[in-house]
């Protein structure tokens, strides 16, 4: 008897011991979860989406567009949080026979314009100043909420631009361009503006790769359609529409994306597009991005993901003290700084400008400026004669 | 110091140009044809190629269905067409609106300057009937045409019953952006003429036509069409218009891919295209074509509708249907079916056609030669012409300087020998008489008509020509000059330097704008008029000046034209057609205002006749 009594209660030790260690476990694998949950430091998505060229024949960059919106929307990201810019009407041009469609498969497959398209920014309003004050945020104050970029610095944002480009430049509506300077400059103020947290930055136009090559800002990853030098082909003509529908990349793009759900842990190193599809060779950019592409979800840019765990144990969240501290001094100064800051006071410009000019370390005079002096001498004393030398020094 | 400074090297300089200036000539004058000839081998030509990004590489697919449609139409306006004798203006009508265009009539009238004979017309007056099809979903700010010119020698009743098919099955479409304007014209040319006049609101021929009730846009391109049968082995495209003007090179190259889309067989002035460009047999064939065009584009006429669209600028064609004695037909629905696809793709513009050339040869329907490669042709004949003139301006000026030295001219003050003032004077009178005579050349023959009639048995376009050829030949009888001088060659080589000068000037002037009529009047006026001088062999130059006059270059020209079609002339022949062509090309000066007859009777026969002075000098 007080064998099995002992029996029993060394089964019943062993099992609260098994219990408890699978408890602990449990509970640590919740917070590893936990862990996980705020892997990618982002909470809210944001998508811009522009196309920048007119004329019917530029179809396939409206349908490569609205492609995208349609994957974006799908996959969770609303049209509060879409700035869609299309520089033309295709659907109701009047060369459509088909009006009121955008179509990205031939026969007619797939209408990417659909029924619930919300265009933020149309036809001439498509400039290089609009979408620089949009990602800027740099408004007028009269400008609706739906054609502002409204992130803060815990957006995801994924900028897609498609239209035709050079080396350096992209044209926007015939009559403009838009430098990679000053796309990577708008960049850098938006991260000292702290307006994204991570940026997925697509192009699909000829020589693509040169649009990226500036960027010098952190969390940047960039992705084009073909590298300096070559250019970008259209993907399939409709003899029914009688213009090209789609380019290749975004075609792959759309076809990649049309097989990712909410769900889906594809990451961004799956996003190739083969040489036998896309004809030109894709480039892409991730120096500037501190995680590893292959950490990175499809969903991170192209979705808008709630996550959710339901769980019924309680999990003790670490505190990091540093972070404590630091949010407790930047509380004292929001007291300090009782008045609102006007639109024109956004950036402290006149602090700037009238700061001293700081001295220039002196450089000896180039060989341009040398040469020119002696040149100028020597002509002199060519025409007036050596003798005059004397009265020089 | 410098070369033309310096008197030591410019004597050197002048004797060099006076020593090798024979060579010269005819070098750079073989080097001329030489570059003619040269156009058609494959450096020279090139392939074409679209180059309007609008109009794109895309294929659009035809849904023309309506052939039997067509072939009801046309036999209904044949019929109704031999019941009326004239155009059936209310069947039009009627048909137009029921197939749902909105319909709208022009009538014109012209009293033409002499009675037509090839068309047996004189006081005509006629109806057109043109049907606007608008479109959908646009402002009517642009439209393109298609046309269809009825005469009464040509019924061109498959044109209207396919116009009319087309018509209908491009009302059922929504896609067109501009508005297409259907078009059948009566006394073929001339009512086309009264309607664009009427669109654009001018009067340049003194045709009275009525005001347009209804009005498209502006026309940005336009497609005339000519069909007599049912079934086309081959269409026939003509591109050269009036006074030699070309549509842009991009609407021919618009039908050449529908061509060869729908595997049609086309041809350019009636020859098939060369396939191998290689050997020597393409480019031969290719040298026929381009002789061809050549002499069209020289003769100034409108070869179809589309001639007079052009002066407008609206890029135009005409498409002929030619039912010959091949095996392989194609019926109205491969003919519909390649317009409406040039339609379709016409519609895609967003410009009026610009990115081509517009200035071109073409040795083929797929190989042009561009402005830049041809005109150095022309270039190293003209030169001859200067190369003749610099050695007669140092010549003269040579023996002014001889005369001075051991005359010991007083004071420094007499820049010019006194001899040279008596030639300036003596100048003037044999200009002023040619230039008088090419005046009668122009305006007598039509003014004196009715005077000839009462006193000769002829009819009044007889009249006219033998009125013509009287006062052209009445030229070389003329007195040559005035009084003698003391230094009769200073006299002539003075004429002959302005004469000179003068037709450079007038050849380069027209080979600007019509580079066949340039080269052609300067291959054969340039070697007599260099040759031409008093001393020598007279009669031969004489005989060789009249060989080259602008009449016999014409003739010559006829018969080339007919030799290079492959239905060649004998003599009588050849000399009907001649005056038939000098009847034609009055008429169509007074009608459409072709600049042929004014440019030879005003400007290039005054000016043989100068050479002929210069060689009846005494």
């Amino acid at each position: 008897m007080a064998v099995t009594d002992s029996l029993s209660r060394a089964a019943t030790v062993l099992a609260t011991v098994l219990l408890l260690s699978f408890g602990s476990v449990a509970a640590s694998h919740i917070e590893d979860q936990a862990e996980q949950f705020f892997r990618s430091g982002h909470t809210n998505n944001w998508a811009v989406l522009v196309c920048t060229s007119r004329f019917w024949f530029n179809y396939r960059h409206v349908a490569n567009t609205l492609s995208v919106y349609r994957s974006v929307k799908r996959l969770g990201i609303p049209d509060s949080h879409i700035v869609l810019m299309l520089a033309d009407d295709m659907a109701c041009n009047p060369r459509n026979p088909k009006p009121a469609t955008v179509f990205s498969h031939k026969n007619m497959e797939l209408n990417v314009y659909g029924d619930d398209v919300e265009v933020d920014y149309r036809s001439y309003e498509v400039t290089v100043e609009n979408f620089l004050r949009v990602l800027t945020g740099r408004i007028p104050p009269s400008t609706p909420r739906s054609k502002r970029l409204l992130s803060d610095d815990r957006s995801n944002i994924l900028i897609y631009m498609t239209g035709h480009g050079g080396n350096g430049f992209l044209k926007f509506q015939d009559s403009e361009e838009i430098t990679n300077i000053e796309l990577a400059d708008a960049f850098e103020q938006m991260w000292q503006k702290r307006r994204y947290n991570e940026l997925l930055f697509i192009i699909d136009t000829c020589q693509g790769a040169s649009m990226y090559e500036r960027f010098y800002s952190p969390n940047i990853m960039a992705l084009a359609s073909s590298q300096v030098g070559e250019d970008s082909l259209s993907h399939q003509p409709d003899p029914a529409i009688g213009v090209h529908l789609m380019d290749r990349y975004t075609f792959y793009v759309l076809e990649f994306l049309e097989e990712i759900n909410p769900a889906s842990q594809t990451n961004m190193n799956d996003l190739v597009c083969p040489k036998s599809l896309c004809v030109s060779t894709p480039g892409h950019r991730t120096d500037l991005f501190q995680r590893d592409p292959k950490n990175v979800l499809i969903t991170d840019f192209f979705g808008s993901v709630r996550k959710v765990e339901i769980t019924t144990e309680t999990i003790k969240l670490q505190q990091d003290s540093e972070i404590m501290e630091s949010s407790y001094k930047e509380d004292q100064m929001d007291e300090k700084l009782m008045e609102p800051l006007k639109y024109a006071e956004q950036l402290p410009v006149a602090q700037i400008i009238h700061q001293k000019p700081k001295l220039k370390d002196w450089h000896p005079p180039g060989g341009f400026i040398l040469g020119l002096w002696a040149l100028i001498i020597m002509v002199f004393f060519k025409t007036y004669g050596i003798k005059h030398m004397k009265f020089i020094f | 110091m410098g070369l033309l400074s310096d008197p030591v090297r410019r004597r050197a300089l002048a004797r060099l140009v006076l020593r090798l200036n024979a060579p010269l000539c005819v070098l750079s004058y073989v080097a001329g044809i030489a570059w003619f000839l040269a156009l058609v081998f494959p450096p020279l030509t090139q392939r074409t190629y679209m180059s309007e990004n609008a109009m794109g590489s895309t294929m659009v697919e035809e849904q023309f269905a309506g052939g039997d449609r067509a072939r009801a139409f046309a036999r209904d306006f044949a019929a109704h067409r031999k019941k009326s004798g004239a155009l059936p203006v209310a069947w039009l009508e009627r048909t137009m609106r029921s197939v749902g265009l909105e319909v709208y009539t022009q009538s014109f009238s012209r009293k033409l300057p002499f009675p037509d004979e090839t068309h047996e017309r004189y006081m005509v007056s006629g109806t057109n009937v043109y049907g606007i099809l608008r479109a959908p979903r646009a402002a009517s700010t642009e439209s393109l045409v298609l046309t269809v010119p009825c005469g009464s020698d040509s019924t061109n009743s498959q044109a209207v019953g396919l116009l009319l098919a087309l018509a209908a099955h491009f009302r059922g479409q929504i896609y067109w952006a501009k508005d297409i304007v259907f078009l059948v014209t009566e006394h073929d040319l001339l009512g086309t003429e009264a309607w664009l006049e009427a669109y654009h609101d001018v009067n340049v021929t003194g045709m009275q036509s009525s005001p347009l009730q209804g009005r498209a846009g502006a026309i940005q391109a336009a497609v005339a069409l000519e069909l007599s049968s049912d079934v086309v082995t081959s269409l026939d495209v003509a591109v050269e218009g009036l006074n030699g003007q070309l549509p842009n090179l991009d609407l021919l190259n618009l039908f050449q891919t529908f061509c060869q889309k729908g595997g049609l067989l086309c041809t350019l002035q009636g020859k098939l295209q060369p396939e191998d460009w290689t050997s020597l047999d393409g480019p031969l064939q290719g040298l026929q074509t381009l002789l061809l065009m050549v002499l069209r584009q020289a003769s100034g006429r409108p070869h179809g509708s589309h001639g007079l669209f052009l002066r407008y600028r609206v890029e135009a064609l005409t498409l002929r249907g030619i039912n010959s004695f091949r095996q392989y037909k194609y019926d109205l629905v491969a003919v519909g079916k390649a317009l409406e696809g040039m339609f379709r793709k016409l519609n895609h513009l967003l410009e009026r056609l610009h990115q081509s050339f517009f200035l071109y040869l073409l040795p083929g329907l797929s190989r042009f030669v561009s402005i830049g490669l041809y005109m150095p042709a022309v270039g190293f004949l003209l030169l001859v012409l200067g190369l003749k003139a610099l050695e007669l301006w140092m010549q003269l000026h040579e023996a002014g300087m001889g005369l001075e030295e051991p005359g010991g001219a007083p004071g420094p003050s007499v820049p010019l020998p006194p001899s040279q003032g008596v030639g300036l004077a003596s100048l003037v009178a044999p200009l002023l008489i040619s230039q008088a005579m090419g005046l009668a050349l122009y305006v007598l023959p039509v003014l004196g008509q009715h005077v000839a009639t009462q006193h000769f048995p002829v009819a009044e376009a007889e009249a006219v020509v033998l009125t013509l050829l009287a006062i052209y030949a009445a030229g070389l009888a003329l007195p040559h000059n005035t009084h003698r001088t003391q230094a009769p060659d200073r006299g002539w080589m003075a004429l002959k330097l302005v004469a000179l000068i003068y037709l450079a000037l007038q050849l380069g002037c027209i080979a600007l704008t019509n580079f066949s009529l340039g080269f052609l009047l300067a291959t054969t006026m340039v070697p007599t008029a260099a040759l031409a001088k008093p001393h020598g062999p007279r009669t031969l130059y004489a005989a060789l000046l009249v060989l080259t006059s602008p009449a016999a270059t014409l003739l010559g020209s006829l018969f080339l034209w007919r030799e290079l079609q492959e239905a060649p002339l004998s003599l009588a022949e050849g000399w009907q057609l001649f005056l038939a062509a000098l009847a034609q090309g009055v008429l169509e000066h007074h009608t459409y205002g072709a600049l042929l007859f004014p440019l030879l009777s005003l400007g290039l026969y005054p000016c043989w006749l100068l050479f002929w002075n210069v060689l009846f000098w005494k």
